[in-house]
Order: structure tokens, then C-alpha cells, then sequence
């Protein structure tokens, strides 16, 4: 059996002959955007939630990044996060919101709480709920009726996914990091390449990776069009989450970790699909156009017109024309406005000190304003406390509050029309951080050098640079 | 909202574009409403309007032509890609839609639209530059769509193709009820479930 399946069946309730699934789950992630007509349509319903202690809210899409202790001031915002306080009293669920210690983006706080283990299902009103993949658990998004069903029965209807492995195996460069492993399997299979799939992500250079960079990962899966993505359970996970507030503890734990360690691929398990790559290939990773698979290494251009398939052409011009780049161009060099460091995709502790350690004793670029909006109150904490605001601080870097932010573009965190962005997000979506704003996606280190020298570029030559000094 | 959907015969709306995102469908800072109600005013804003400004529509974006009309969208393929947002299924319906056609749709898409009775209809690649062909050619080609036998049918020229609905959607939208309603029904079994040692 492969890793997906032994969960899958263990959370069937029952299937429906020609049909879907009844599909248990096990936790269940709201926030204020998803979540109020949901509310609305339980109480037209007149029932309650079935089991509150079984979801977990917080306010992230639309909060403000700075002052977070005044009242919001967008009026539609602070209604929404004004909801889901009701909506969490009058059910009885736990919110962690605004003035929390625990609030942060809702994939980000969930495994840092401890709340996201193996072997579980878990869903949210949000597509990246992919994220908590990572730790071998089946985690997808879902739209707002099913948010509903969840709510009043605990439960989904869903068919039963196709399965695909992809496997990444080798060492990676110097100054690749697994943003660019995600973003590069993308600019392969394409931003549909895995649409109808759960994906496994597994190899070698998959199992040296640190929790945060497999949730990277498994983020950005929904980016290729996959229902979920998954990383097998190990020594890793099991050191990530022992000890976490939400985590099982004494007795509890051991019985727990006997049965995660049984989550696995079987040898002689089949897929319907699988991608090899090997690692070695992978270089800094940067998009040039409007979805997540259109991108290059840094070195690269942005293909010319006779490296495109015919029927792609028109999009593929809209997508360049929106960006304001040639058929055929280098990327490298390329002037940036801003620079977004953020977003679910990667704004965790290890990305703020990855950023940190580059840019130590170094300032950023004149004419580049640059955001860095750490995933929860707690990653904030941490920065604080190993002393990475100063780093900041002395960089120019603006170090805001926890949220969502320029990721969507729902609050005040907007990129202006025409400008260009570096980010660390997921989406490149024609006016995802703002009307006519371009984005770049690219990973933490990537997008820390443009920073510093107001441009796209390698990575690597600074790196080499530094080791020859 | 119509929540049951039989056979639908309509004049179609071509939007020849691929790879339609939700943010696309329905941009971010318009999804800070509390109800299900009025997206449609908002679907595909920053294609119909420039600026921003509603006074000043883009003419070439084929929704503000006043040639094609209708209640079956017909899209290019991977339409519905990217956020899990239901509002882009909720502005589609509202906008007055009870069909989108493609080639291909993203998964979560597909599953919002049919909570929706917005039913999509997946053709092949060849069908679908059919119909492009046939309404671009005269806006007045007629499309029906027939739930019951499971086929979409070009009228004027008669060609037609069947197409795949899982039955127990299918039997949803023929009667207008819905995933929490069946869910609801089988509390019990749920309850009995939630005893197994996993739990
Ligand atoms: S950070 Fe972006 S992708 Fe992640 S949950 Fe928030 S809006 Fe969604």
C-alpha cells in the first residue's frame, strides 16, 4: 500500500456505491475569509458544530501586518474577523486571533502548536492546507459549503484521489533550497501537471530536508494542481513534533509513534504516475510569468517565442506581457521594487534566519522597500529573542506583523500597479498582490540578495564570493 | 439561486482564455463579504474594467460584448486553477451562469461549482474548439446541456459529445439537495465510526 492510501483507508466511513467517499476528518483549520457563510448556512440549518474541540481558528488573511493592537481599520476586514469571534463563542472553538500569543497564518501555526500530526486528516477553506502534508498526514483545501459539512458533520464526501510519486534524489547545490526543488518541479510538470493527483514527494534529497523546507514543499503542491501532497513520516518529523503544546505526550505519545512509524510507501506499492529528478539539476529557481510553473533558474531567459508551443503562444504573451518582459530575455538583472519575505510558503523561523544570515552587516538596495512578515506571533517571538529584528533593522528591512499580507493582497499590503516584487509567496497570479502588480517567486535566499542589490541574481556568485574570503 | 439543473439550452458566452485562476475569476479584495450573495458584480474585475473603475469597461474583454449572452460560459482549458475560494463559484452563479464548459478543470474548482448548482461540464479538447468555432462564428448558436443523458450538443450543427458526472452528483443537482443534507442523515453511522481505536 503507498503512504496515501493507508491513511485514506483508515478515515472511510463509508462509500456510496458510484460515488464518493464519506470521508472522516480529523482537524479542521478556519479563518475569517472562508469561514462566515459557513457559519451562516449552519445556523439557516439551525445545528451547531459537531465537534468544536476538533477545529482550530485563527485571523490571518486579512489582518493588518503593523499596529495589531488598534482596531482594524478596514471596515469589511475587521467585520470578518469580527465574525469569526462570534461565530467561535457562539460554537464553542478555540480562536487564536488577533492579540493571541499563538495567532499567525493558520499552516504555519498548526504544526508549530502541534496541532498537525502523521497520520491525520486535515482540512481548511484555504488551498494551501497542503502544507501540513509534510508530515505525512492527507491535508487539503476546501471550498465553503464543504467547510460547512465539515463543520456539521466532521465529515467530507471525496473520491478517492489518483496517486503520484515524485521522487528527488542526489545532493543539491550550494545555494539551492527547497524552493527551488518545488518551483523547478513545477517549471517541469507545469502549473496542471498534477491536477487529480496526491502527490508523495519522496528521494533522498526529499529525506534531508528540515520540517519547514518539506512544508515548502508540500505547499506549493497545490501549485501543480494536485489534491494534496505528502512526505512520509520519520526520525525528522517525529523530532519536530514531540514536545509541541497540541502534541501527544507520555503513554499517548508512545502508542502514537509506534503507529506513525508504520506510515510508509510499501516497497511494492503502485502509483499511476511518477516524476524522477535529480537533484543536481536544480539551480536557484525564479518565475516569469503569471502561474507558478512558469519559471527558469536564475540564469536562465524567458523562453523565446520558438521555444513555445503554438497553442500556448497566446497566454504565453499575456503572461510576459503582464510582466513587462521580452520573449527571450535574461532575467538576471532585472530591477525590483519590493521584496516580500512572507507567506505560508516560507516564512518560518528557519526562513527569517536564512534571510538573516545573509544579509548580516549588509544594507538593502536604495530604491527597494522590503517587507518581512514573519508566519505567527511565535516565529515573531523567536526572531525577536535570537536578535534577527536588529539584523533587520540595520538592513532597512521592515520587519512586520503576522499575516497573511502582501501574499493576496487582502489588507493594506499591496504591491502598486506596474511595480515588480520579489516573493517568497506561492502565487503569481495576474493582481494576486495587487492590481497590476508582477511578482517574481523565488526563495528566501534569492529573494534576500535582491534586497541588497535591487536586482535578480545568483545566489551562487555571492556565495562563492564569500568562501573565497 | 436555481438549485436543480436538468437540461439547459442556452446561448453561450465564448471566454477563450486558458489557464483562468481564481484570482482571476474573482480578485482577493473582494472576498471580505459575510454572505454568498452579490459577487457576480465583481466576476473577472480586472479584465472588464480599467483601473479599476466601472465606468470604463474594456472593450475587448468578451463579457462586456454585448454579442453573447447566456447562461453557459465556455472557457478554455485549466479553467479554475489556484485559490480554493468558493466565491469564484458563488460570483460565476451569481453573475447568472448554470454552466461552464471546458476542457479541463482544477479539482477544488469542480467540486465548489457542483456544491453550487453551477454544474461543470469537462469536453475533450477537440469538442470544445467546436463549440469556440460554432459561437464565435454566430453568437446565436445555441447550446443545450442535458444532465439527464449526460450530453452537451451543439445545435445548430446537431454534433455532440457525452460527458462524466459522478451518479451521486448527479442525482444532487437532478433534486436540488446537497452533500450536508445526506451527510446529516447518516449522523449516526458517523458517531459509531468515531469509536474506532484511531479516534
Ligand atoms: S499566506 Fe497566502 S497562501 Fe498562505 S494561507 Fe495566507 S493567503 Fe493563503
Amino acid at each position: 500500500m503507498t503512504l496515501f492510501e493507508k491513511i485514506w483507508d483508515k478515515h472511510v466511513v463509508k462509500t456510496i456505491d458510484g460515488g464518493p467517499s464519506v470521508f472522516y476528518i480529523d482537524t479542521h483549520f478556519i479563518h475569517e475569509v472562508t469561514s462566515p457563510q459557513a457559519f451562516n448556512g449552519l445556523n439557516a440549518r439551525g445545528i451547531k458544530v459537531f465537534r468544536p474541540k476538533q477545529v482550530v481558528a485563527t485571523a490571518d488573511h486579512n489582518v493588518p501586518t503593523l499596529n495589531q493592537h488598534l482596531p482594524i481599520k478596514e471596515e469589511l476586514s475587521r467585520l470578518q474577523v469580527e465574525a469569526l469571534k462570534k461565530n467561535c463563542a457562539e460554537h464553542g472553538i478555540e480562536l487564536y486571533g488577533l492579540g493571541h500569543p499563538y495567532q499567525g497564518i493558520v499552516h504555519v501555526i498548526g504544526p508549530e502548536l502541534g496541532f498537525t500530526q502523521p497520520g491525520m486528516t486535515m482540512v481548511c477553506g484555504d488551498s494551501h492546507t497542503s502544507t501540513h502534508g509534510a508530515f505525512g498526514s492527507i491535508a487539503f483545501g476546501i471550498g465553503t459549503s464543504e467547510v460547512e459539512m465539515v463543520l456539521a458533520t466532521q465529515c467530507l464526501m471525496q473520491s478517492k484521489p489518483k496517486l503520484m510519486r515524485i521522487n528527488v534524489e542526489g545532493t543539491l547545490n550550494e545555494g539551492v533550497v527547497s524552493k527551488d526543488i518545488v518551483l523547478y518541479i513545477l517549471s517541469k510538470i507545469s502549473a496542471s501537471g498534477a491536477t487529480g493527483y496526491a502527490v508523495e514527494f519522496a528521494g533522498s534529497a526529499i529525506r534531508a530536508l528540515s520540517m519547514e523546507a518539506r512544508m515548502t514543499i508540500c505547499n506549493m503542491s497545490i501549485e501543480m494542481g494536485a489534491r494534496c501532497g505528502m512526505i512520509a513520516p520519520d526520525e525528522t518529523t517525529f523530532e519536530y513534533v514531540k514536545g509541541r503544546k497540541f502534541a501527544p505526550q507520555g503513554k499517548e505519545w508512545e502508542e502514537k509513534l509506534a503507529y506513525w512509524k508504520t506510515l510508509y510507501t510499501d516497497k511494492d506499492a503502485k502509483f499511476d504516475a511518477e516524476v524522477n529528478i535529480d537533484a543536481a539539476d536544480i539551480e536557484p529557481m525564479i518565475t516569469y510569468g503569471t502561474n507558478p510553473g512558469m519559471g527558469v533558474g536564475v540564469t536562465g531567459h524567458v523562453p523565446a517565442l520558438n521555444e513555445i508551443d503554438e497553442k500556448e503562444k497566446p497566454s504565453f504573451q499575456k503572461a510576459i506581457g503582464y510582466m513587462g518582459l521580452e520573449a527571450g530575455a535574461n532575467i538576471k538583472g532585472t530591477k525590483v521594487d519590493y521584496v516580500f519575505i512572507g507567506s505560508c510558503t516560507n516564512s518560518r523561523i528557519e526562513d527569517l534566519r536564512m534571510v538573516a544570515s545573509f544579509v548580516k552587516g549588509k544594507h538593502k538596495a536604495k530604491d527597494v522597500e522590503v517587507w518581512i512578515v514573519p508566519g505567527s506571533k511565535q516565529v515573531e517571538k523567536q526572531a525577536i529573542e535570537e536578535g534577527i529584528d536588529k539584523i533587520f533593522e540595520e538592513a532597512g528591512f521592515m520587519l512586520r506583523q503576522p499575516g497573511c499580507s502582501a501574499c493576496l493582497g487582502m489588507n493594506e499590503d499591496k504591491i502598486p500597479a506596474g511595480k515588480y516584487c520579489i516573493s517568497t509567496s506561492n502565487r503569481n497570479f495576474e493582481g494576486r498582490q495587487g492590481p497590476n502588480a508582477r511578482t517574481f517567486l523565488a526563495s528566501p535566499l534569492t529573494a534576500a540578495l535582491a534586497a541588497i542589490t535591487g536586482e535578480v541574481g545568483d545566489i551562487r556568485e555571492e556565495l562563492k564570493f564569500k568562501s573565497q574570503n | 439561486m436555481s438549485k436543480q439543473i436538468n437540461i439547459v439550452t442556452s446561448t453561450a458566452v465564448p471566454l477563450n482564455i486558458e489557464n483562468v485562476d481564481t484570482d482571476q475569476i474573482i480578485p482577493a479584495r473582494f472576498l471580505k463579504a459575510t454572505s454568498r450573495d452579490g459577487f457576480g458584480k465583481n466576476l473577472f474585475r480586472d479584465w472588464r474594467y480599467e483601473q479599476d473603475d466601472e465606468t470604463k469597461p474594456k472593450k475587448d474583454f468578451v463579457l462586456n460584448d454585448p454579442t453573447y449572452k447566456g447562461t453557459i460560459l465556455v472557457a478554455a482549458k485549466n479553467f479554475g486553477c489556484g485559490s480554493s475560494r468558493e466565491h469564484a463559484a458563488w460570483a460565476i452563479k451569481d453573475a447568472g451562469y448554470d454552466v461552464v464548459v471546458s476542457s479541463f478543470f482544477a479539482d477544488i474548482f469542480k467540486n465548489n461549482a457542483l456544491n453550487n448548482f453551477l454544474l461543470p461540464v469537462t469536453t475533450s479538447e477537440e469538442f470544445l474548439q467546436k463549440i469556440f468555432t460554432a459561437v464565435e462564428s454566430d453568437p446565436a448558436t445555441e447550446i443545450e446541456v442535458n444532465l439527464p443523458e449526460q450530453v452537451i450538443r451543439i445545435k445548430s450543427t446537431g454534433e455532440q459529445e457525452s460527458f462524466d458526472i459522478n451518479s451521486y452528483k448527479k442525482t444532487c443537482l437532478l433534486n436540488g439537495y446537497d452533500d450536508i443534507d445526506f451527510l446529516l442523515s447518516i449522523k449516526p453511522e458517523i458517531e459509531q465510526f468515531e469509536k474506532d481505536p484511531i479516534h
